[in-house]
């Protein structure tokens, strides 16, 4: 005996545990399963792009903190570089290599945080969110040494940095470095083998390499599916290409891959800080520019592989102390885009799986 | 600036006791070994058994009120014999002492829990727990509950305002019926009845149905979910979950809780140790049932919010909140009860008080649950279905039939002693093993056919092109 059966709506936010933010999923569901899903963005839009319309250059740099608000540095060095680009600064070596020790920091910790909330979403009652949280403390006291905040750091400057790192600083970075491999591989050992979280993420929210290069995917999204591209090789912008690195490359593009390229990423930002803080020139950490900047009309581009991906500035200049027109392109809504095509036909634990491994932030989607 | 204190590891200053404190201390300590050499020549000499004041056995001094009590009405005239029968009084007082002595021993239990369970996740994740409301926070429940009582209860708009009042009050009722027929010291029960083991399934499952008028009373999506997937498991997990117990009535040949927990006192073995597959059976289904990690589908707070009890605020929700720990308590008794030998501990429950000891594997049982929770990500709910109908039923009716072969051959070869149930204890384990790994292969599961597949590291970077070599490539 069939019993008739009609699909219903299930309002999954703006606020829910999983929707990692005010993001709003309105999911057509037949039982458990997914038929459709319209998802529903802007709860936290501050019209950013154009409130930095009214803003000197350096004035909008405390704006790109607060769109990714979980990778600042990263924001700040891509604004920084769109910046500098437009307005022909030149940027010392040191002041570079700074630039990549905290955006690599800032990416183990982002990473932390998007494992954690991943395997939280996947129902562990929040204890690898915690131990990931612990390492991701000790990265942000680094922050505050050095910038004087946690998470908005607004530290990055055109032409440089704010401040060059306090003394204390590399003791502790020194010794962050040389713990967090145990740290990493202690994740691997209470993750990576479990039955249950294999059974919940293998095989779910899979994304081809075709389908992810359609989608215009980017970051370990893009990654897990397969494909090769990291901006950090393939367009090398700071000092990156003075540093020996791997990329990871997933093989399926499932949840699982997804969670296991950050991870691996985590690994190598390792290295690359390592690196960097051997080979740290001296000199100048900033090149002084005039307060009120006036770079010739014009207008430049600039993209960074930030934690979530390629995040890209987009800044043109009409000869004034303001942009004229100030674009951001967000990695997070890229990748959110196709959420609907791997969720339908799934369950909806398995959609909010998918959600969590792609790794959304919400101020970065409405900016 | 200001160095950071999360930089240096954790040093907390060493705190000296001041000789002030320490002397009482010291002469405290003393009297209390003082007291326990005492108390153990006393119980050595035999001067306590069988007498009211053996605390050891709780169950006696009731046992002589009753007596007590028989005798004052023995001689009251005929027609309130007819009426009431004999031992009206005695009946009643005892019953409402032992009724008394639940609820007590459940409510404190509650309260302490809550707290324990909160310290050890938070030890788990690395952090210290509620530690600022009372010494070390040992408050908190208190906190917690007067802050919920003074919560305003919000009702939704369309909910069914009669069938929302009714769950939380119907869904303590059996929570702490459960508790009647476990035994705490050879004579300390509450309802000795010797089909304890079918009272149990039965008073275990009634919750479900308050859980499923919560769910639907709501008239909230989430709630619905809820509801429809605790309905879901409890009727897949009450299945292996009866079929585990009936290995253990098998086994001990009677229903009677108190009986099986005898004949685990008198054979000196462990029913989880002699049927680990049992056990483990039983305690899986029982995380089910009990909405725990790793089976917490029905209240999945990434997924669906809180279930059935979404919509619940203030002391509805705390009501829900102690019952699901209350009965987390109470699994942790039948594991005792069942598996771990209840309160007999190798002899050694003639000197300690045996309610003392079945605590003790009450609370063992319970820290697993709690680390179980504070550790494992959670299953979905077609592949618990899944679990449940392709893996432990199979396997659990397989091994009933192996628990009464061993039975039969108990009965008819007359070894007495410690040597059938020691091959027995071997070949169940090693049968446990066989079988688990035997059926996951059978059903198709291969480890090592899908090698873990770490990324594939590359320094050469590309598009589509790429992508398709890199698959390509072995």
């Amino acid at each position: 005996m069939t019993t008739a059966s009609e699909p219903y709506v299930l309002n999954i936010g703006p606020q829910h545990p999983s929707t990692h933010g005010v993001f709003r999923l309105r999911v057509v569901m037949d039982g458990e399963r997914i038929q459709d899903i319209d998802m529903v963005v802007g709860y936290l839009h501050r019209s950013m792009e154009k409130l930095a319309e009214e803003r000197t250059y350096t004035q909008n740099i405390p704006f790109t903190d607060r769109t990714d608000y979980l990778a600042s540095m990263s924001n700040n060095l891509g604004y920084c570089l769109a910046a500098e680009r437009l307005a022909g600064v030149e940027v010392p070596d040191r002041a570079s290599y700074l630039r990549v020790i905290f955006a690599e920091l800032q990416r183990i910790a982002s990473h932390s945080m998007a494992n954690g909330t991943f395997i939280n979403d996947a129902g562990a009652w929040q204890t690898p969110l915690m131990y990931m949280f612990r390492e991701r403390e000790k990265i942000l006291d680094l922050f505050e040494m050095t910038s004087g905040a946690r998470l908005t750091t607004n530290y990055m400057r055109i032409g440089g940095v704010a401040f060059d790192p306090p003394a204390e600083f590399f003791p502790a970075v020194n010794a962050l470095i040389d713990e967090l491999p145990d740290r990493i591989a202690e994740y691997t050992e209470l993750l990576v083998d479990n039955e249950i979280l294999l059974a919940r993420s293998r095989g779910v929210g899979v994304v081809s390499a075709e389908d992810a290069i359609n989608g215009s995917l980017v970051g370990p999204v893009l990654r897990a599916s397969g494909v090769p591209w990291d901006l950090r090789k393939a367009e090398p912008y700071c000092a990156y290409e003075d540093f020996d690195f791997d990329i990871p490359v997933g093989h399926v593009g499932d949840c699982y891959d997804r969670f296991m390229v950050r991870l691996e990423e985590m690994r190598q930002s390792v290295r690359i800080i390592r690196q960097a803080l051997d080979g740290l020139p001296s000199g100048p950490h900033k090149t002084e520019i005039p307060l009120a900047l006036r770079p010739a009309p014009g207008e430049a581009y600039a993209r960074v592989e930030g934690p979530r991906g390629e995040l890209g500035f987009y800044v043109v200049s009409d000869g004034g102390p303001a942009p004229f027109r100030f674009h951001i392109r967000a990695p997070s809504l890229i990748n959110l885009s196709l959420l609907r095509e791997m969720a339908v036909g799934t369950s909806l634990p398995d959609a909010i799986v998918t959600l969590g491994s792609i790794d959304i932030v919400v101020g970065e989607i409405d900016r | 600036m200001m160095r950071s204190a999360w930089l240096d590891p954790v040093r907390t200053p060493a705190r000296r006791l001041s000789p002030r404190v320490l002397a009482p201390l010291a002469v405290a300590l003393l009297a209390f070994v003082a007291l326990n050499v005492a108390i153990a020549v006393v119980i050595v000499s035999g001067r306590l058994d069988g007498h009211w004041y053996d605390f050891r056995d709780l169950g006696i001094a009731v046992q002589s009120l009753r007596e007590w009590l028989d005798d004052r009405t023995a001689d009251q005239p005929q027609w309130m014999s007819d009426a009431l029968g004999d031992h009206w009084l005695s009946y009643i007082v005892t019953a409402l002492i032992g009724a008394l002595g639940i609820l007590s021993f459940v409510g404190a239990v509650l309260l302490v829990l809550i707290w324990v369970e909160r310290r050890l996740i938070g030890r788990i994740q690395v952090r210290r727990g509620p530690n600022r409301v009372g010494p070390f926070g040992l408050l908190q429940p208190f906190a917690d509950a007067i802050k919920l009582i003074q919560k305003e209860t919000l009702i939704p708009r369309g909910a069914d305002r009669f069938m929302f009042y009714l769950p939380p009050v119907l869904v303590f009722i059996p929570g702490l019926l459960v508790w009647a027929p476990i035994p705490w010291a050879p004579q300390m029960s509450y309802l000795d009845i010797n089909v304890g083991v079918l009272y149990l399934i039965a008073i275990s499952s009634l919750s479900t149905l308050a859980i499923f008028m919560a769910g639907w009373s709501s008239n909230n999506h989430y709630a619905l979910l809820g509801a429809m997937r605790t309905v879901a498991m409890m009727i897949s997990y009450e299945i292996p979950l009866s079929i585990a117990l009936l290995s253990v009535v098998l086994f001990t040949g009677s229903m009677q809780l108190s009986e099986i927990v005898q004949w685990q006192a008198d054979h000196n073995m462990w029913l989880g140790v002699l049927m680990p597959l049992a056990l483990f059976t039983f305690f899986f289904s029982s995380t089910a049932e009990l909405n725990r990690t790793p089976n917490d589908i029905a209240e999945a707070e990434s997924e669906i919010v809180a279930g059935f009890h979404t919509e619940y605020s203030g002391m509805k929700f705390g009501l829900f909140y102690a019952v699901e720990l209350g009965n987390a308590v109470a699994v942790a008794a039948f594991v005792g009860t069942f598996f771990l030998g209840g309160w007999s501990l190798f002899g050694l429950e003639e000197w300690v008080p045996p309610y003392l000891v079945f605590a003790l594997k009450i609370s063992a049982a319970y820290f697993v649950l709690v680390w179980l929770r504070g550790t494992l990500p959670r299953f979905r709910l077609d592949q618990l279905m899944l679990f449940a109908w392709k893996y432990l039923i199979p396997i659990s009716l397989v091994q009933v039939l192996l628990i009464a072969l061993e039975k039969s051959i108990l009965e008819r070869w007359d070894v007495p002693g410690v040597l059938p149930l020691t091959i027995f204890t071997v070949v169940n384990a090693g049968f446990a093993v066989w079988i688990v790994r035997f059926w996951a292969r059978f059903l198709g599961y291969r480890p090592e056919r899908e090698s873990l597949l770490a990324p594939t590291l590359t320094t050469t970077m590309g598009g589509l092109q790429a992508a398709r070599r890199m698959r390509a490539a072995p």
